[in-house]
């Protein structure tokens, strides 16, 4: 009898529990939302910070593009495209390389104006070397930014004032820009969160100029310029932001807040999703890719992504891996295709070059394609017919299931290629970095998502000494027209030679392109103006929720 | 008995100088550092956060910059009771590098509060599953109210909560609707109570795991008790079963389990990491794991200590509930 009582209560307490709970209103998180225009979205990780000066990452950057807005916001639909935000206009001088920016009547949400003034603050908080801002290195392309910076940081560099620096408040609402050299994509670069403002005065009352305290951008303590401010913030819980009812455009702005949660867990973010607790969600989990598209293709998007794939080759070692013939043999005898749809199975494209397509004006080459015949006769001529003689390798890649699949797959095509034998290995996320930038590896896996769109962002990191480099290659040529790019002064002639570098590194091979990313997510019917954007950069201000039977 | 707890009290000091010494070099020696990342930090920025942060200093000087820092410089029980160190103790964590602009001692404030609700409530939950269960099967030893149960209790230990908890959030949350898949609070809600159905699958599933090894606990613990003496003649005397088993069985049967608290209570209260990442729980066991991932020195430090002092705690709490409930134990160092 006890027994029986002690399996049965619980049951009923869980019955009367569920008639309790369902005397409550029965609609989802996402319907209460919709009513009153909230939109809930899974942001992967807790913020690491708020401040744009800062922050590095792509969840944060979701919040502090919602919080804040720069001279140049981003458009709706085109990535190119030059959205006004805090400048109502600006213009460049013959050379280019002057930009003077109109700076709007604008407010901050604690009611002072956006000025001049505060974005000179600004960028010279970024300029100062104790404040070690990650992105500090975007405002180089300022006439006398760097040698300001490194004069600060470094006592043996000549002394560089402030007022020798390219940036001047002319007045209270003009500002000038002065470039080292003509610039066309500089706009494109401003819509970056690093080139944003900060309020001085708020900044003064929380530790100054240099400081990384973070008191300022607390609940109570944040002002922002852009379409929301910030209204709560729980660690590893929830981060709300809401209207902003001091911001310039705030009658073009439909949400009434955005809830931001870090969920890590993609099977998690998908419960939530499926459970109406969330409009959108951040990633889906490699396996139910193929589920969503069969059966709800109307939620799952699959957006292209700037972003390329690619395996690092150690060209420092001795052996067959510093032959440029061996590395061909190695990109030749992976069958992109196949590996798309039969095991990545996201949308993703097969990589035949470097730089991922959608970049205006710029289109790779198709270097490399699936020929096992050539394969085999280049590793032959490297001195391994049949693969025979050929040192057993390792490839590395972090800790992860997809990373682990791919690795798999393309051991089996080098085996059934080539004849090789490759073994693959696993490390922890910070151990495999460590690894891979002391060069202590002989294949790695690796990824890199633009920063900007502008194959500049994957092209920089390859010349010699780079820190980014990671494969110990180095090119003359390369390097050369890496830095003479830039100067060029029209697209059309830059992007000649950036197609000459990506030509040159897709000779040598020290990478071996794999696929170009897709961005995978689930989104609610009710989400309105959501278009692919290639660095999911968004203007929150067009989003808008639509109300079921609406 | 006041000598007894002194003396554990001060046991306390050397056993947490070896803990914290033995954490730091460990974290230190782990490849790569708070910063590394996939897009490397310019050699004079990663100079700086070094500095801003305090490690570019030798280790030794760190390690005592860090252990100064830590010592208990005041006894404020108004401000322990919210678990604010440093008001508290005086104790300072130092600054997180993951969670930029907020200190150690920010983070555990606020995370631990939701372990321990979450952990007290799944320890009462199993507590109230497995002792009875466990007594029942004890009572009717290898009959089918034992066997059915103490199988059930196997399959619990056997199943980890990383397949029970989706499991649950299946059949609860996405098939009957009863209650959220996962978050810890109604946001936006305007009533404690509409945080309730939030909090009902993670301490289930938290507290099923724990029943059902305090079922087994107690059923082993019972059916020593049981065949002793003193129950013998206790039923000679023509007391009723219950009163046999609630009043003097009981009391003894449950030692293993008592003992088996000690630990798991240190560990279920300073959170568990699985349950808080299936159930998107804010609690102190993701900072746990994921400080040591992120190679965020300070938590790591942190966190390990604060969980070395409670585990030490709640062992001498267990010690002290054992000797009371035991005639047979003393006091002794």
């Amino acid at each position: 009898m006890t027994c029986q009582r002690v399996f049965i209560a619980p049951i009923i307490i869980l019955i009367c529990f569920n008639l309790f709970v369902g005397c409550g209103s029965k609609q989802t998180g996402v319907e209460r939302a919709n009513e009153a225009g909230i939109l809930l979205r899974g942001n992967q990780s807790e913020p690491k910070t708020l401040d744009p000066h800062v922050a590095t990452g792509v969840p944060e950057n979701h919040i502090i593009t919602t919080l804040m807005e720069g001279l140049i916001a981003y458009h709706p639909t085109d990535d190119t495209a030059i959205e006004p935000g805090m400048a109502e206009s600006f213009e460049t001088n013959e050379a280019g390389d002057v930009y003077t920016f109109h700076i709007r009547d604008a407010k901050w949400s604690n009611g002072d104006s956006v000025t001049a003034h505060d974005f000179d603050y600004s960028y010279r908080r970024i300029l100062t070397p104790e404040l070690a801002c990650e992105y500090v290195t975007m405002l180089f392309v300022v006439k006398n930014a760097k040698k300001y910076f490194e004069s600060r940081s470094d006592d043996t560099a000549p002394v560089v004032t402030w007022e020798k620096v390219g940036i001047k408040a002319l007045d209270e609402k003009t500002l000038q820009i002065t470039l080292n050299a003509p610039m066309a994509y500089f706009p494109m670069m401003l819509k970056h969160y690093s080139w944003f403002p900060v309020n001085p005065r708020v900044i003064e009352a929380h530790g100054g100029i240099s400081s990384r305290n973070g008191e300022w951008m607390k609940v109570g303590n944040h002002v922002s310029n852009g379409p929301f401010r910030l209204k709560e913030w729980s660690t590893n819980q929830v981060l709300e932001v809401e209207k902003n009812p001091l911001y310039w455009d705030a009658d073009t702005v439909k949400l009434n807040g955005i809830r931001f949660l870090p969920v890590e867990s993609a099977d998690t973010e998908e419960r939530l999703f499926r459970n109406g607790q969330l409009h959108l969600t951040y990633m889906v989990p490699l396996h139910k890719i193929d589920l969503y598209k069969n059966k709800h293709p109307e939620k799952i998007r699959l957006d292209p992504y700037l972003g390329s794939y690619f395996y690092r080759v150690n060209v420092t070692q001795e052996g067959p891996l510093s032959d440029k013939r061996v590395r061909r043999a190695l990109a030749l005898s992976i069958d992109r295709e196949s590996l798309m749809k039969n095991v990545l199975k996201g949308g993703q494209t097969p990589a035949h070059f470097y730089v991922p397509p959608g970049i205006n004006g710029y289109t790779s080459i198709e270097f490399l394609s699936f020929d096992p015949t050539e394969a085999r006769r280049l590793l032959a001529e490297a001195g391994f017919p049949d693969g025979k003689g050929f040192p057993v390798y390792e490839i590395l890649y972090n800790t992860r299931d997809d990373h682990k699949t791919i690795a798999e797959s393309i051991q089996q095509m080098w085996k059934q290629t080539l004849g090789i034998n490759i073994q693959i290995i696993n490390q922890e996320w910070k151990v495999y970095l460590d690894a891979q930038s002391s060069l202590e590896y002989d294949i790695s896996r690796a990824g890199w998502i633009a920063d900007y769109v502008d194959p500049y962002t994957f092209l920089e990191m390859f010349t010699t000494g780079n820190g980014n480099n990671d494969t110990g290659w180095s090119n003359k040529r390369y390097d050369e027209l890496i830095r003479l790019a830039p100067l060029a002064g029209d697209d059309k002639k830059r992007f000649a030679m950036l197609n000459e570098a990506e030509a040159i590194l897709m000779d040598d091979l020290p990478i071996l392109p794999i696929y170009i990313y897709t961005m995978p997510f689930l989104i609610d019917s009710s989400v309105k103006n959501w278009n692919p954007k290639l660095l999911d950069n968004r203007n929150m201000k067009y989003i808008w929720l639509e109300q079921s039977g609406e | 008995m006041f000598k007894f707890i002194l003396i554990r009290l001060l046991q306390l000091i050397p056993v947490l100088v070896v803990i914290v010494t033995l954490t730091f070099a460990m974290v230190r020696s782990a490849p790569g550092g708070p910063f590394s990342s996939e897009r490397k930090i310019p050699a004079h920025i990663l100079e700086q956060l070094n500095e801003h942060y305090g490690l570019n200093d030798p280790l030794y000087i760190q390690y005592f910059n860090y252990m100064k820092k830590i010592c208990p410089k005041k006894l404020n029980f108004g401000a322990l009771m919210k678990f604010d160190l440093k008001e508290g103790l005086g104790t300072d964590l130092g600054p997180s590098t993951r969670y930029e602009g907020r200190t150690v001692n920010e983070l555990i404030t606020e995370s631990f509060p939701v372990s321990f609700v979450l952990g007290f409530f799944a320890i009462s939950l199993a507590l109230l599953i497995g002792i009875p269960v466990g007594t029942v099967a004890a009572l009717n030893k290898n009959s089918a109210m034992d066997y059915g149960p103490m199988s059930l209790a196997m399959f619990g230990i056997c199943l980890p909560s990383f397949v029970l908890g989706p499991i649950f959030a299946l059949i609860f949350g996405l098939w009957l609707n009863w209650f959220p898949v996962s978050g810890w609070r109604a946001i936006g809600g305007l009533h404690w109570a509409d945080d309730i159905p939030y909090r009902v699958l993670p301490v289930v599933t938290l507290s099923l795991y724990y029943a059902a090894g305090i079922a087994r606990l107690t059923r082993g613990g019972m059916l020593e008790v049981l065949n002793q003496d003193y129950i013998r003649t206790a039923r000679a005397k023509g007391l009723s079963t219950t009163v046999v088993t609630v009043k003097h069985a009981l009391r003894a049967g449950l030692m293993p389990v008592i003992s088996y608290l000690g630990p798991v209570m240190a560990g279920v209260l300073s959170g568990s990491f699985i349950i808080e990442m299936i159930f998107q729980i804010p609690g102190l066991g993701r900072h746990f794991i994921n400080a040591a991932l992120n190679r965020d020195y300070t938590l790591v430090l942190g966190t390990v200590l604060f969980y070395a002092v409670l585990i030490i705690m709640l062992n001498l709490l267990v010690d002290i509930i054992m000797v009371l409930l035991n005639p047979k134990l003393k006091f002794s160092s």
